[in-house]
């Protein structure tokens, strides 16, 4: 259950640049969040629910951009999706690759008032 | 107050510098305080509400977490201290295997050790049996160690130039993936008395992981545990990792971790 420190650390960061902005109520919040970042997203929401409460965030509404895994196969060039860290390379079955997108974790955007 | 990084006192986690009295806790309670209330007396139902503002964050959220890890990455470097996050299952040998290297390699290298657990300080008790500097973290009900928790117990340890510095995660193959302590390798430990498919269903681990020592193979004649097929999942999650098959009671494969913990030890540059 990390994803209760992950929620506890979008709410300082939310807050944070909230009062920068000299805002007192975060409308909405907007989350990029990778399908291979280690988010589970059921675990997410159920933190969040708990969490926000009494925060800026207690009723904010939250999107959450999901970011699909791509991959670089460094044996022969391809780019594709993937869902799981051992995924094989379609094109020539090799496992070794890089990852290009899906671990993102970040608090993309806010709308105050 | 904590004067390095602002936090607050009354928080769960707590830091014990093992020594032989033993009388004195080196508890330093604090909270995660960010300097705000939580009951801010905000309005919803504001008369003459502020205009809608977007706000572009573009934030990690581990980026205070990313920050403190490479405050302490900085601090191992300056003073050349090999720091190693070891992590695993609970059960997998992680203890015993720091008892084992603390014993054989005395004398040829200079060790520190940060434990950390829910709670106890059992593996401290064991540590500081080999005449090794340890402190104890327990965090309570967290299931990781974070940067900002290493930050504070260094603070007590004070380990030293040109040292290794071991810190035993929380045993959890889950949650410790994520968060860097500003460590120079990352050792994932798995027993031959586990799964052989561990790799598969706990990959965030075996990706940020540098180093796979599979441990308690004197026991392969008894489990059915395929080692290579255990090499080949962890290998398809990452292809860069090492792996070293060794054993605490037989002390088999033992000299290939020495070994493995010797080249990673920079000697200081001269210039």
């Amino acid at each position: 259950m990390h994803e209760l420190s992950i929620v506890m650390s979008i709410i300082n960061i939310a807050e944070q640049q909230a009062r920068a902005a000299h805002a007192t109520v975060i409308d909405e919040i907007e989350l990029d969040i990778g399908t291979m970042s280690g988010i589970e997203m059921d675990a997410l929401d159920f933190a969040w629910t708990g969490a926000v409460k009494q925060t800026m965030l207690e009723g904010a509404e939250k999107k959450v951009n999901r970011i699909a895994a791509k991959a670089h196969c460094i044996d022969c060039d391809a780019e594709f999706a993937i869902e799981k860290y051992y995924d094989a390379c379609p094109v020539c079955g090799e496992h070794l690759l890089y990852i290009l997108q899906g671990k993102e974790l970040k608090v993309k955007s806010l709308v105050v008032s | 107050m904590c004067a390095t990084c602002g936090c607050d006192s009354g928080s769960k986690t707590t830091y014990k510098l093992r020594d032989k009295d033993d009388e004195h806790t080196h508890s330093h309670p604090h909270v995660h305080n960010h300097g705000y209330t939580h009951d801010h007396p905000h309005d919803h139902d504001h008369p003459h509400p502020h205009p809608k503002t977007v706000v572009d964050v573009e934030q990690d959220v581990l980026h205070q977490n990313n920050l403190l890890a490479q405050r302490n990455r900085g601090y191992f470097d300056a003073k050349n201290i090999l720091a190693l996050n070891l992590v695993s299952s609970p059960g997998s040998g992680k203890t015993t295997l720091l008892e084992r290297t603390l014993k054989d390699l005395k004398g040829q290298l200079e060790f520190a050790v940060i434990e950390g657990d829910q709670q106890t300080s059992n593996d401290a008790d064991r540590i500081y049996a080999t005449g090794t500097s340890v402190t104890q973290i327990n965090t309570g009900k967290g299931c990781h160690l974070d940067s900002h928790m290493i930050l504070h117990a260094m603070q007590g340890l004070k380990p030293k130039e040109n040292s290794v510095l071991f810190i035993e995660n929380v045993g959890n193959l889950v949650c410790p993936a994520m968060f860097d302590l500003g460590e120079k390798e990352r050792v994932v430990i798995i027993s031959v008395t586990e799964g052989d498919d561990k790799p598969l269903k706990y990959p965030d681990m075996f990706h940020s992981s540098t180093l796979c020592v599979i441990n308690k193979i004197d026991l392969l004649p008894y489990v059915p545990f395929d080692i290579e097929k255990v090499k080949a999942n962890a290998k398809k999650v990452n292809h860069q990792l090492e792996i070293i098959e060794v054993s605490c009671t037989s002390g088999q494969g033992l000299q290939e971790w020495y070994g493995w913990l010797k080249s990673k030890i920079l000697q200081p540059e001269t210039v």
